[in-house]
């Protein structure tokens, strides 16, 4: 894109939510272990994961605020359920461990697809961001990789759960990927490198040889691919109503 | 960067000086070399050891001609980091002592690495019992954590260490813990 080509904001708007909002709904269903985690070390992680996510989905709707011109607190805060964006997959209830780790596993080696498509961006704000965003997302791969090893390995209720896991969560996993509005646009300004449904190609190749070695099965392709960031169910409005309680408990509060 | 404009500053202050003459205001001069050294002591909120400028986080700092405003753009060490405001009102705090306006900007125009931290950061870190980072890239290629060559206990310097958690007290630090004398460290992760 060239600096007097015009940024095709209403698409970027929408990249911007969809990844952001992805962020905090991540990020919050993280820090429901915070004080009831299985193990202490585990406690801190998903703490600490919790805080990463957050922090990234605050800098993800900074960007947004600044191209729509509103505050990223309003963005975050102050919609109807209805307008988030997150992926079907983050619809699921907090359940067990193995679920955690389910939903880790697929999003996090879903959303590094994401973030290499949109390293060598054309819009510079977004593509710094990602270039420190991804640096941090190892992180958290690494974890999910090796509980997703040590539970895969461990015969009997740990992998039973697993599976049970993959099973409810896989058919939502590849929402991801949910191809956007204005996805042409965002092609031809260069500030993704790739439509949605090759990047969940990309995905698929790079979750295929951990999960044959662990003899899992392999997420089937998304139930109602197009209304993959639409629809969320009762599980989410619970969450909606904890993460937002406190801003509707006195708005306009300054801290 | 305005250095032109400041070394045009110094010279006409010096010559006043020597005919007795009041510079008119704003004509208070600013180096570069102090402003740095002021942010030396600066310290981290989260690894109070360390200044911001071991840290490596100092990114930019332009001081304007003719008492225009210090700016100084730093580099988050996390996205999330929730030191960051603190951290910007430290700096504030402390280059206000100037006498200009300061302007204090986080940027991601470069990712800040473990690799930045100076080596006198690192061994206020090793001081304070926290093992430094080892080299976050090789190459090319990024380095993870890696389980397998120890790093040394800051306390005995033992080898004989594990990794507990990934995840620690903030963000930049990793859990470990010495198995020669017992005790649980922590360490920056290489990022």
């Amino acid at each position: 894109m060239t600096a007097t080509a015009a940024l095709p904001a209403t698409a970027l708007a929408g990249l911007l939510l969809s990844m952001a909002d992805d962020e905090f709904v991540i990020g919050f269903s993280d820090s429901e272990w915070t004080g009831i985690a299985p193990l202490l070390e585990e406690d801190v992680a998903m703490s600490s994961l919790a805080q990463d996510e957050l922090g990234h989905a605050a800098a993800l709707y900074g960007l947004l605020g600044e191209l729509i011109d509103t505050d990223p607190d309003a963005i975050a805060y102050d919609r109807e359920p209805a307008e988030y964006r997150h992926c079907r997959l983050l619809d699921h209830g907090r359940g067990d461990w193995a679920m955690t780790i389910a939903r880790r596993f697929l999003y996090d080696s879903a959303d590094v697809i994401r973030l290499e498509a949109l390293a060598s961006g054309s819009w510079t704000p977004l593509a710094e961001l990602v270039g420190k965003l991804v640096r941090e997302e190892r992180y958290h791969r690494m974890h999910a990789g090796a509980w997703l090893d040590r539970l895969a390995r461990g015969d009997g209720e740990p992998r039973d759960r697993l599976l049970a896991a993959l099973a409810e969560l896989g058919p939502d996993a590849a929402t991801v990927f949910t191809p956007l509005e204005d996805e042409a646009v965002l092609l031809e300004a260069g500030i993704i490198d790739a439509p949605m449904a090759e990047l969940e190609d990309r995905w698929r190749a790079s979750i295929a040889p951990v999960l044959a070695d662990l003899d899992l099965p392999m997420p089937p392709p998304a139930r109602d691919p197009e209304r993959g960031r639409l629809d969320h169910g009762a599980d989410f409005a619970w969450l909606w109503g904890e993460f937002t309680s406190v801003r509707r408990a006195d708005p306009g509060a300054t801290w | 960067m305005s250095e032109g404009g400041i070394h045009v500053n110094v010279a006409r202050t010096r010559a006043g000086a020597i005919v007795g003459e009041r510079p008119a205001a704003p004509a208070t001069v600013v180096d570069e070399a102090p402003v740095r050294a002021a942010l030396g002591e600066v310290m981290d909120p989260e690894l109070p050891m360390l200044s911001v400028v071991d840290l490596g986080i100092i990114h930019r700092v332009a001081i304007a001609p003719n008492g225009g405003p210090i700016t100084v753009e730093i580099l988050p060490t996390f996205v999330g980091c929730p030191a960051l405001e603190l951290i910007k009102a430290s700096i504030a705090g402390r280059l206000g002592a100037f006498g200009r306006p300061v302007v204090v900007t986080a940027t991601f125009e470069v990712p800040w690495s473990s690799d930045r931290i100076s080596p006198a950061g690192r061994a206020a870190l090793l001081e304070a019992g926290i093992a430094p980072p080892g080299p976050a890239t090789t190459g090319d290629a990024p380095v993870l954590i890696d389980l397998e060559p120890r790093v040394p206990c800051p306390h005995c310097g033992s080898r004989r260490t594990t990794v507990e958690n990934l995840f620690g007290p903030t963000q930049c630090r990793t859990i470990r813990y010495c198995a020669d004398c017992r005790q649980p460290f922590e360490s920056i992760k290489p990022v």
